[in-house]
């Protein structure tokens, strides 16, 4: 790829007998905000430290703006890491902890003082400058943590789930506040997170990691709307998995029998084979209570959970369980009841098993 | 209240026998010593006539009669022949040629019942010093002469404080030469025991069970035994000279016993636990990002460890040779076996004191001076440390 400015080739990493990253390529463009999404445990963090040069690939290469940086030690890839617990030094205060990296660089005492200034201004923290991170709340931490990794204008920032002990109103606000910054500066940004709305609302492009690997990468829409298995659908966002056979392909449309024999509609793909077995992915907010255009399906309600904004109703139907999302205004279900839902063929997405 | 009142009575009854075993074993025997050390009721109690006359005298007019008539009425009183023994000490002590004086004086006045005219049996008697020594010995039950005579002061025929004359004791030089053995003990401690602390911090699991176990093993044997193992291998014949010999570093065996240098190399090994223990828990309780945090910020790893790790150790380390330092200055039996007679430190002029010279005021007084040295420097430490931790 020609515009990739970070680039993991082949790269692979095990501790001992555990292979915690295998064979990852990976390229990310200049300007780029790519976010790291996966379980606990699927080596987000090791790929961010291979970066950042704190852990060695045990194969492979990486590069960087056409350098290969695996081999060079980490003072000297120029990348501002923020870490997960912000890592601040306790016995510097704010200001001590911001000019830390210009004061490594060299950089003279009335230009330090400068673009420490600014930086706590961006991050709204001119007040604190004086505060030791022990006296500040963890949000506070969070912005000194961000103002440290940007003051030396580093092109790439790593950031390994830098939200994770935040409330979730600060942690909107912050990820708004780091949106922004990563537009106004240019800034090509690699963060690390398990929260898929986190991911979904902030990146270019998502790589939803398991056991190692890249299940898939694409941009919020392509991974939300078109997962290309089962385990992305099931990991970003809530679904619907209805399983069946393929019955009969006619052009543009697919016949699936399911498990209680039931037949339904959906957009033929390439890799339907008449007869052999398929899983469908059906997002909640795609079915629609009553009869209507596509599907229909009769269902019984099993349950019905009160979220504030809306309704959700536990249907079965179609030989499985369904979620259904729905508006709180229309006339309160009960359990019991028993209820026509509808939804689209184009909304039925095949997923690998 | 009456629940507050029984919880605070059982926490009483709880801390009782450690704050018994304290007062009687560790306050009152302090008290004691400190207060040996200022106390002299020596003279006070053996002249008690002397004591009275002698209060209204100036010090500097020839001794009146009423003042002889009482001294010989006190010489005269005393029967206890301890009490005697120690007056005399006590006086001779202050102004040589007492001993002679007072004996031979008691002699003449025990030999007679009347009055009788002292400067007929001495004639030292007409000299004012002798009187003023008197004087000054029944003036007061409370004596700053011990804790002056620890550092190396007096106080000369007017009462002011004087440097005592050169080679007349040597408790200055000594308490020097404890403070600058035991600085040098703990800056020994501080080299080894800082690397190696910071390898046990970061390594883990049986690594760093046994680097622990390699400092903590000497705390588990008696110091004695340490002591002597060292003197076993300080020896010329030892197994460390016979290496450097048998290495070819050196033909003659290099002096390490009843030196310096042994006294330092055994003391090292022996407060070494006290400095690595200290650092080890500061560093381990350091999170393990802020070195990889330092470095993704620029710092080379040398910078890193000056301006991150060794700060954050630094409590450590004060710790640790805090503790280092104040045992050390309390040592005895180490420079007793591997030290020469230029090594002794305070602690043995303290010995020779309370043992040797029964003279419990002298060894209460540099007791006394040891404890306050000790005590600044504590306070000392809770000042910076205490500035450390409230700067904003
Ligand atoms: N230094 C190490 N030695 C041995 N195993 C390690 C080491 N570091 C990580 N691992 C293992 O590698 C795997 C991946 O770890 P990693 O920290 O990359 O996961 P992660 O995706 O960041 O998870 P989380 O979301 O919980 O932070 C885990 O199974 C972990 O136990
Ligand atoms: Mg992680």
């Amino acid at each position: 790829m020609d515009n990739s400015f970070i680039r993991f080739d082949d790269v692979s990493k095990s501790f001992g007998a555990l292979k915690v990253v295998e064979e990852l390529n990976l390229d990310i463009g200049k300007g780029e905000f790519v976010s790291l999404l996966g379980p606990s445990g699927s080596g987000k963090t090791t790929i961010l430290m291979m970066l950042a040069g704190f852990e060695n690939p045990t194969s492979g290469a990486i590069w960087s703006d056409r350098k290969r940086i695996d081999k060079l030690p980490p003072h000297k890839r120029n990348m501002g890491v923020v870490f997960q617990n912000y890592a601040l030094f306790p016995h510097m205060t704010v200001s001590e902890n911001i000019a830390f990296p210009l004061k490594m660089r060299g950089t003279s005492r009335a230009d330090t003082s400068e673009r420490v200034k600014r930086a706590l201004d961006m991050v709204q923290l001119g007040a604190l400058a004086e505060r030791r991170p022990s006296q500040l709340s963890g949000g506070q931490q969070q912005r000194v943590a961000l103002a440290r990794a940007l003051i030396f204008e580093p092109e790439v920032v790593l950031m390994d789930e830098p939200l994770g002990a935040l409330d979730k109103q600060l942690r909107e606000q912050m990820q708004l506040d780091i949106r922004d910054l990563h537009k106004r500066l240019g800034l090509t940004v690699v963060f690390v997170t398990h929260d898929q709305t986190e991911a979904l609302t902030m990146s270019d492009r998502i790589a939803v990691f398991n056991h190692g690997k890249i299940e898939q990468i694409g941009s919020p829409s392509e991974i939300y709307d078109h997962p290309s298995t089962r385990f992305v659908a099931e990991f970003i966002g809530e679904t619907n998995l209805v399983a069946g056979s393929v019955h009969s392909i006619d052009g543009h449309e697919a016949v699936i029998r399911l498990e209680n024999n039931e037949v339904i509609k959906v957009v033929a793909k390439d890799r339907l084979r008449s007869g052999s077995k398929v899983v469908f992915s059906i997002r909640p907010e795609r079915i629609g209570l009553g009869a209507g255009p596509g599907n229909t399906l009769e269902t019984r309600i099993s349950d019905v959970v009160y979220y504030g904004d809306h309704l959700r109703l536990l249907l079965s139907g179609g030989g499985q369980s369904f979620v259904v999302k729905t508006d709180r205004n229309r006339l309160p279900p009960s359990v019991g009841d028993s209820l026509t839902v509808s939804f689209l063929p184009s909304d039925c997405w095949a997923v690998d098993a | 209240m009456s629940v507050l009142f029984r919880k605070q009575m059982v926490s009483l009854a709880l801390v009782a026998p450690l704050l018994l075993f304290l007062i009687v074993f560790f306050a009152f025997p302090l008290f004691t010593m400190m207060k040996s050390a200022v106390s002299d009721p020596v003279a006070t109690q053996a002249l008690p006539a002397s004591t009275n006359a002698l209060s209204d005298w100036d010090r500097s007019s020839s001794p009146t009669s009423e003042m002889s008539a009482a001294f010989v009425e006190d010489l005269r009183q005393i029967n206890d022949d301890q009490l005697f023994g120690d007056l005399v000490r006590r006086l001779n002590s202050a102004k040589a040629g007492f001993r002679t004086l007072i004996t031979k004086t008691r002699t003449a006045v025990k030999a007679t019942a009347g009055p009788i005219d002292l400067t007929a049996v001495d004639k030292r008697w007409a000299d004012n010093s002798y009187w003023q020594v008197i004087a000054i010995a029944t003036s007061s039950t409370i004596t700053d002469r011990n804790l002056l005579a620890a550092v190396d002061l007096e106080r000369n025929s007017s009462g002011a404080i004087d440097t005592i004359p050169a080679g007349a004791s040597a408790n200055r030089t000594i308490l020097i030469r404890t403070f600058t053995m035991a600085l040098a003990v703990t800056a020994a401690c501080i080299l080894i025991g800082f690397p190696f602390a910071m390898i046990a911090a970061s390594v883990e699991g049986w690594r760093r069970q046994l680097l622990l176990g390699a400092v903590l093993l000497p705390l588990w044997t008696s110091l004695l035994v340490r002591t002597a193992a060292w003197f076993i291998l300080l020896q010329d014949t030892g197994l460390i000279n016979s290496t450097l010999m048998f290495l070819g570093l050196t033909t003659e065996p290099v002096s390490l016993i009843f030196n310096r240098v042994g006294v330092v190399i055994a003391m090292t090994h022996v407060l070494l636990p006290f400095m690595v223990l200290p650092i080890f828990s500061v560093l381990v309780g350091i999170p393990k990002t802020l070195m990889p945090a330092a470095a993704s910020l620029g710092a080379h790893p040398v910078r890193a460890f000056l301006a991150v790790l060794l700060p954050l150790a630094l409590r450590g380390v004060i710790s640790g040779s805090l503790l280092v330092f104040m045992s050390a200055l309390g040592y005895y039996i180490t420079p007793a076996l591997i030290g020469g007679a230029k090594d002794q430190m305070i602690s043995s002029v303290i010995a020779y004191y309370a043992t040797g010279a029964a003279n419990w005021g002298m060894a209460g007084a540099l007791g006394l001076v040891l404890l306050v040295a000790t005590l600044l420097l504590y306070v000392v430490y809770l000042r910076l440390s205490a500035e450390r931790e409230l700067k904003p």
